[in-house]
């Protein structure tokens, strides 16, 4: 059986959990001395050979990402922490940030440290402006002890930190779009290539990397890559923080090694909400096609849940139980889309629109025959067009939706209305005021 | 450009401040924008005019970034931005429900702002607290697990003028000035105030703790 | 060139190519002949892969040898071909094609279908590809976006909205090539769409922050805004003076050159029954590659003006009256052979043909030297430089050299407002590394668009700087080029510092003046003592044979301009014969009445002017759409256009050749003569095309410190005086254009914030600047400057210098507007 590993998570019950003081007790920041004693290769291959991922979707191995830059010319060369966590159904990176700021610190600390950078920025989402107290606290204390800034530990090592919040774009969450905010411009998309790692922040070298990415590098220095490795699976190694919301009796966050399954993790959270079966859920946030009750044993896992026609993402699973209505959570799904596309590429900005016009009016009950046909094709216009993988993911609702639950679509149709009751999907919470 | 002088004479103080942050001065814009909305409350013709002479823009360099992103105002927002999830997960979970709730008690439809000034109501996109469902961010604050009641109540109590305190935030939700001020970089002071984390957060850990599970030790070297 | 070893291997729907390394996959197509459907592509524009039109598939070869084709389709306008890539475009891959059918399809689900009343209908990207490769229905039921119809971006450039298909190449436009985002794109997803900000749009309280005003009141937006419409693929941009005038099925295009400026800018002149109802950019990569200043492309109705004159006219009784062609042209050549003298006054808008009319007319016809085409300010050491080192030089320092040269420096010259298209060649070479400097007053809104380095200089000490130039650069200038401008002619010594300069350090000069046909003129010999092609009076003998015709040249040179004004308004000179000379543009412009007022005087003009006013006889001749010619242009390059309006009118030659024929002198003045002659005498050089090393600029370096400098210094309430034309102002050429006019820049008068201080006067503040002759009074912007220099616009709205000041550089008084002079 498949048990919890809290590790990102070990502190955050712990009183005070944000403060330098509750970290360095715990043995925060030895992590970084210990990488400073080393050479900056060193620390690249230590994630290298631990298989570490990148924990903002994509998936991409870490070490290999920083191992793109390009040698030293005397230029500067940047890290950037993505912290605009805004899929749909993710909700990992903020409470980290909220209960444990200093990890992601420590984390970012090395990481520059391995790549050479000496100014790094973390582009925090607008809409958490706790987390912006936290942080903004954090690098201050951090800062003030020595673990930020001048002459690091007495290492020799400077790097300065900016906490930049954005201002409201899901689109900045990917990366490009991001080094364009933070530039100070409209967050679209750049062409790629150049990537990042060769023209990033001001067309300088840089990496940019989820919060949960960085915050797993202090353990791998601690504790060394094989020990990373001796978790998780052959290709998705280690452990990671899955968000359980929706039907479950107990919504939150379970950290646990990559392969466990949604049976396992809905066991450990209770169960789907009493009397109820479960309908559909999302692997890894609303842009992973949805998988149903036939998925239960899927590992968890980036190959696995790719074999199964989704993707594992920011293991975000929404949970929804039968009293949820398909056209309705797409169609809200896609309103999303279409309020956060950027508008720069064709098949995105009008396709989005498109089908989220289809859906409002499908599920208002004025849908034609046609109109599923045409849910089927629009999708297919967009995936593989867009600018970006924002684009292409956004239709993953709609395709898997019709796939799994084409009845509810023809529901609509055939009775000119909703065939659920809107109210029955409402959990009564008892324990919550 | 119409700000008074000593208003002018702040903002060009912050405004230097939080250039001198970044290599590059534009990389100041979007702090920069929160700070005018700290002052006007809005993204104003003065601010966009002072955003472009700081930072050597033209002004529609400027607009371009101030319409593209949604925390940024057009038009004077409300004392307290009622910001309600209704992307799918909270809308489920009953985000709708307290969307038409707050609309109706308050009158105000998605984007408008109460005559008083005091309120602007909107739907907003999943704010990443989905363990937290149904949640309503007040000024960016998070209010989690909100019915109709609660969140009602809560509008009733800032109309009252009595403190309202957020789920997970600091100990009184502030103004929306006021967190347009942290926003755009300038600390407040109340980063120690609320929990760490609420109970969903600490689910995965409370329970490994009853079952004494725990990761794994550090590799023998 | 790329070599044939270094030429790359591309195989595009079967065909292989070898193209250059850097070339996108759009562009190999093209030479293979192959069309690939594309929105927001444009070469001259960086690639933005916006619309995804033009995706194709492309598979790339492993180090194994073995192709691994790339995951997703990839926008061929940004995608470099890569040695031993396959290609699959629509025309092959069933995806592909499949593809561009929903890009279309989503493209036309909020496109208006009123291409019934849409100006661009008929040469629109879109109509094209939807009547192409369209559904014949549509499948959205939705209701299309709206918005309120059109936004006025400028006077002049009209946006709706609802027709736009987003892009960006406008804004890319505005952006990248003149540094002028006035437009940019605003909101985001379905909401996004191209604007300008507008201040007012949430407030009732006006708010005029911005730095530069036009003169409608709005933010100065650009003088090259006018190619925002011709690159639009849709109806979305229009220009508000075409707007609904004409279709282009209905239109006649003939290529032609545009006439406002030294640069010959490729034109396309669309007419329909006679009357031009607008102009294009033409497409030439060595001149002025698709752009246009506002000006080329808007301002063509002064030649169809009501003031235009279309019959001879003849002074009896004091009166001018219309006359015949025989009886007018008789008229003149009796004043003319009867007067003792004739001094030629040709003005500087000819073309080549006509130039050399005129240079033949007075030398063989007239027998006379005194002749000058320089109706400016100018000077002697001007005409010297002109004449041995401008004159039948041929192809000097070309546009493709601005481009490449590591150094650019600007004496003389603001780049923005005397430059035209010179400035957009001189952005691109910035981008590209190299660094500009200019000699100048102030850092004008044209240098800080060009990052240029400022030498901070009182106009007239620009000698004393040039004489310095390597030190106070500190720069390899070997491969730099100097530009000098017209308005340099004012500065004493300057000329010659110019050429010890070059003479130093081996940098290339280029003579860059504002008019169309001053290349021209000098080629001609417009000069006293300058015969064509750069021939002197020593070579009068050859020009006679190659003429077969007897040149017999007063022993000494004739007189210039305000020679031939002095005597001709004393009565030594009897008759003047005068082209298209404004005589506000002269400095001794009273004189000038004087002298025409005395003399038996010849105007041959398009339009009524204030010489025609004082005339005796007037000869109307065509502009430069009623006829065919050539405008040499500041490179000396040639620049030929045919006919593009059917008219009854006359060219200058052909004028002057009947007023010949009439004085019994059998002179060929026709075109076919002229360039034999050109041909024969011409010494064809080709331009240094070398390419230059380019220095990495840094951008926004502090100014130079300039050298001392021996002007007189200016007292308290006084100031240097510092003006140009700008591009757009009271010019006759645009006196027509009230939206153009409206879009140019509000006058101001600039000091530093020193003097101002000194006069009492802050930002905004009405400032007065006077001579004995008479005052102007402007709002005041502070600017970085040198201290005690006045500047204004030269002849602007409320703004003539030279008429009402009498001069156009030297000690002027400054005083806050309303207030006595401080003694």
């Amino acid at each position: 059986m498949t048990t919890l590993t809290p590790l990102l998570t070990r502190r955050w019950a712990t009183p005070e959990s944000w403060r330098l003081s509750t970290y360095v007790n715990d043995g925060g920041y030895q992590a970084l001395r210990r990488a400073l004693a080393q050479e900056p290769s060193a620390i690249v291959d230590a994630v290298k050979a631990s298989g570490l991922r990148g924990r903002g979707g994509a998936g991409f191995p870490t070490g290999l990402k920083w191992s793109f830059l390009p040698k030293p010319d005397g230029g500067p060369r940047y890290l950037v922490v993505n912290a605009d966590e805004s899929e749909p159904g993710t909700c990992k990176d903020i409470p980290l940030i909220l209960a444990d700021p200093h990890l992601l610190l420590e984390g970012i600390a090395i990481a520059a440290f391995a790549i050479g950078c000496h100014h790094a920025f973390i582009y925090l989402r607008g809409e958490v402006v706790h987390a912006h107290r936290r942080l903004q606290r954090a690098i201050e204390e951090a800062t003030d002890a020595g673990f930020l800034g001048d002459n690091i530990c007495g290492a020799g090592f400077d790097l300065t930190l900016t906490l930049h919040a954005g201002a409201g774009a899901y689109i900045c969450g990917e990366e490009t779009a991001l080094l364009d905010s933070l530039e100070g411009k409209r967050g679209q998309p750049r062409l790629k290539p150049p990537f990042p790692a060769v023209e990033g922040l001001y067309a300088r070298p840089t990496i940019v990397n989820n919060v949960e990415t960085l915050a797993q590098v202090p353990g791998i220095i601690a504790n060394g890559p094989k020990w990373f490795g001796s978790l998780g699976t052959e290709k998705s190694k280690g452990h990671g923080i899955f968000s359980l919301s929706g039907h479950v009796t107990h919504p939150g966050q379970y950290e646990a090694p990559f392969g466990i399954t949604l049976r396992e993790l809905l066991k450990m959270a209770g169960g789907i909400r009493e009397g109820h079966d479960l309908k559909f859920w999302t692997p890894g946030g609303s842009s992973t096609p949805l998988l149903t009750a036939d998925h239960l044993d899927v590992p968890l896992d980036h190959e696995s849940v790719a074999e199964a026609g989704s993707a594992l993402g920011t293991r975000a699973i929404q949970v929804f139980d039968e009293t949820v209505c398909a056209v309705r959570a797409a169609a809200r799904w896609m309103e999303f889309y279409a309020h956060e596309s950027c508008g720069k590429c064709t098949p995105c900005r009008e396709g989005t629109s498109w089908l989220r016009q289809l859906l409002a009016r499908i599920e208002a009950g004025q849908g034609r025959e046609a109109d599923l046909d045409l849910l089927g094709e629009i999708p297919d216009q967009i995936v593989g067009k867009a600018f970006c993988p924002l684009g292409d993911g956004a239709p993953a609702c709609v395709t898997s939706s019709l796939l799994h639950f084409r009845k509810d679509y023809e529901e609509h149709i055939r009775l000119g209305g909703c065939p659920f009751d809107p109210v029955a999907c409402i959990p009564v919470r008892e324990d919550v005021a | 450009m119409s700000y008074d002088e000593t208003t002018r004479n702040s903002l060009t103080q912050d405004a230097q401040e939080l250039v001198s942050r970044y290599p590059r001065p534009r990389s100041a814009l979007l702090p920069m924008l929160h700070l005018v909305q700290s002052v006007d409350g809005y993204i104003s013709p003065d601010g966009i005019a002072f955003c472009a002479e700081s930072l050597g823009l033209a002004e529609p360099e400027v607009s371009a970034v101030a319409t593209f992103y949604t925390q940024f105002k057009p038009q004077p927002n409300g004392t307290y931005n009622l910001g309600v999830c209704t992307t799918t997960l909270c809308a489920v979970l009953g985000g709708d429900a307290v969307f038409e709730h707050l609309s109706e008690y308050l009158n105000l439809a998605d984007g408008q702002t109460s005559d008083d000034q005091m309120f602007t109501l909107e739907r907003i996109q999943c704010n990443a607290a989905c363990d937290y469902a149904p949640v309503v961010m007040v000024n960016w604050e998070f209010f989690d697990h909100q019915t109709p009641d609660t969140a009602v109540a809560m509008v009733k109590a800032l109309q009252a003028g009595k403190p309202v305190r957020p789920t997970r935030g600091p100990d009184q939700v502030p103004t929306f000035r006021e967190a347009e001020r942290v926003l755009a970089g300038f600390s407040d002071g109340r980063a120690d105030e609320g929990p760490g984390c609420g109970a969903p957060s600490r689910a995965g850990l409370d329970l490994a703790q009853s079952r004494g599970w725990s990761a794994p030790g550090k590799e023998a070297s | 060139m790329s070599t044939e070893a270094a030429l790359l291997t591309v195989t595009i729907d079967g065909h292989d190519l070898r193209v250059p390394p850097g070339t996108l996959i759009i562009r190999a197509a093209e030479q293979a002949g192959i069309r690939i459907p594309r929105f927001c592509d444009h070469p001259l524009l960086t690639p933005v892969g916006a619309c995804r039109q033009c995706l194709v598939e492309v598979a790339c070869p492993c180090p194994d040898g073995s192709l691994r084709p790339m995951p997703k389709p990839q926008p061929a306008c940004a995608v470099p071909v890569v040695d031993g890539m396959v290609v699959s475009t629509g025309l092959t891959s069933p995806t592909i094609k499949h593809a561009a059918e929903g890009v279309l399809e989503f493209l036309l689900l909020n496109h208006p279908l009123d291409c019934p009343i849409c100006d661009k209908s008929g040469e629109c990207l879109l109509q094209d590809q939807a009547m192409s490769a369209g559904r014949a229905a549509t499948r959205c039921t939705a209701p299309k976006r709206t918005y309120p119809k059109p936004i006025a971006l400028t006077s002049q450039i009209l946006l709706d909205r609802e027709r736009c298909i987003l892009c960006q190449r406008c804004t890319r436009f505005a952006a990248q090539i003149p540094g002028d985002p006035f437009l940019t794109l605003h909101e985001r997803g379905q909401s996004q769409q191209v604007g300008r900000h507008d201040p007012n749009a949430h407030d009732d309280v006006p708010h005029p922050s911005a730095d530069d005003l036009a003169r409608d009141g709005q933010a100065f937006a650009s003088y090259f805004a006018g190619n925002t419409v011709q690159l639009c693929p849709v109806g979305a941009l229009t220009s508000s003076s075409y707007r609904f005038r004409a279709r282009p099925v209905d239109l006649t295009s003939v290529p032609s050159v545009a006439e406002h400026d030294a640069n010959g800018s490729a034109i396309q002149i669309e007419t329909r029954r006679g009357q031009v109802l607008r102009r294009l950019a033409g497409d030439d990569p060595q001149v002025n590659r698709e752009w246009l200043t506002d000006k080329d492309r808007f301002g063509f109705s002064w030649q169809q003006a009501p003031d235009r004159l279309t019959v001879p006219l003849i002074r009896r009784d004091g009166q001018l009256r219309e006359a015949s062609w025989p009886e007018a042209i008789t008229a003149a050549t009796k004043g003319l052979f009867e007067a003792n003298g004739v001094g030629v006054l040709p003005g500087g808008r000819l073309t080549v043909e006509d130039a050399l009319a005129y240079s033949l007319f007075a030398r063989v016809a007239l027998r006379t030297d005194d002749i000058d085409y320089r109706s400016r300010p100018r000077s002697q050491e001007e005409a010297e430089f002109l004449a041995r080192h401008v004159a039948g030089s041929g192809l000097g320092v070309t546009f493709e050299d601005l481009g490449n040269a590591p150094t650019i420096i600007l004496a003389g010259f603001e780049p923005e407002d005397e430059g035209g298209v010179v400035f957009l060649r001189l952005r691109e070479a910035v981008a590209n590394g190299s660094r500009i400097i200019m000699i100048a007053p102030f850092a004008s809104p044209g240098a800080e668009k060009l990052s240029a380095q400022l030498i901070p200089t009182i106009p007239g000490a620009e000698a004393e700087v040039l004489d310095q130039l390597e030190t106070l650069t500190g720069a390899d200038l070997s491969k730099a080029i100097l530009i000098v401008g017209e308005r340099l002619s004012l500065s004493p010594a300057s000329h010659p510092a110019a050429l010890r300069a070059a003479g130093r350090t081996g940098l290339g000069l280029a003579w860059i003046p504002r008019r169309a046909g001053e290349r021209a003129a000098l080629e001609a010999g417009l000069l006293p003592g300058l015969l064509p092609a750069g021939r002197t009076r020593e070579d009068a003998e050859e020009i006679a044979e190659a003429l077969t015709s007897d040149l017999t040249l007063p022993a000494l040179p004739g007189k210039d301009l305000a020679q031939i004004l002095e005597s001709a308004a004393t009565g030594e000179i009897g008759a003047l014969l005068v082209g298209g000379v404004e005589l506000a543009d002269l400095p001794e412009a009273e004189l000038a009445r004087a002298a025409l007022s005395r003399a038996f005087t010849v105007c041959l003009e398009v339009r009524a002017s204030e010489a025609t006013a004082l005339a005796d006889v007037i000869l109307p001749v065509a502009p430069p759409s009623e006829k065919a010619g050539t405008f040499i242009n500041w490179e000396g390059r040639m620049r030929p256009f045919p006919q593009a309006l059917p008219t009854m009118a006359l060219s200058d030659a052909r004028v002057l050749s009947l007023l010949a024929l009439q004085l019994g002198c059998d002179l060929d003045l026709t075109p076919a003569a002229a360039h034999r002659l050109l041909a024969r005498l011409g010494k064809p050089t080709t331009s240094d095309t070398s390419q230059t090393t380019v220095a990495a600029l840094a951008p926004g370096e502090p100014p130079i410190e300039s050298p001392p400098t021996s002007l007189p210094i200016a007292a308290r309430g006084e100031a240097h005086l510092a003006t140009w034309r700008e591009l757009i102002d009271c010019s006759r050429g645009v006196d027509q254009e009230h939206r153009l006019n409206a879009d140019a820049r509000a006058a101001i008068v600039r000091l530093s914030p020193a003097t101002a201080e000194e006069i009492g006067v802050g930002e905004g503040d009405e400032v007065t600047v006077s001579t004995t002759r008479g005052e102007i009074t402007l709002p005041v912007r502070l600017t970085e400057m040198a201290e005690r220099v006045v500047w204004l616009p030269r002849n602007s709205p409320g703004s003539q210098v030279l008429p009402t000041l009498g001069k156009v550089q030297g000690i002027v008084r400054i005083q806050a507007s309303g207030k006595e002079a401080a003694s």
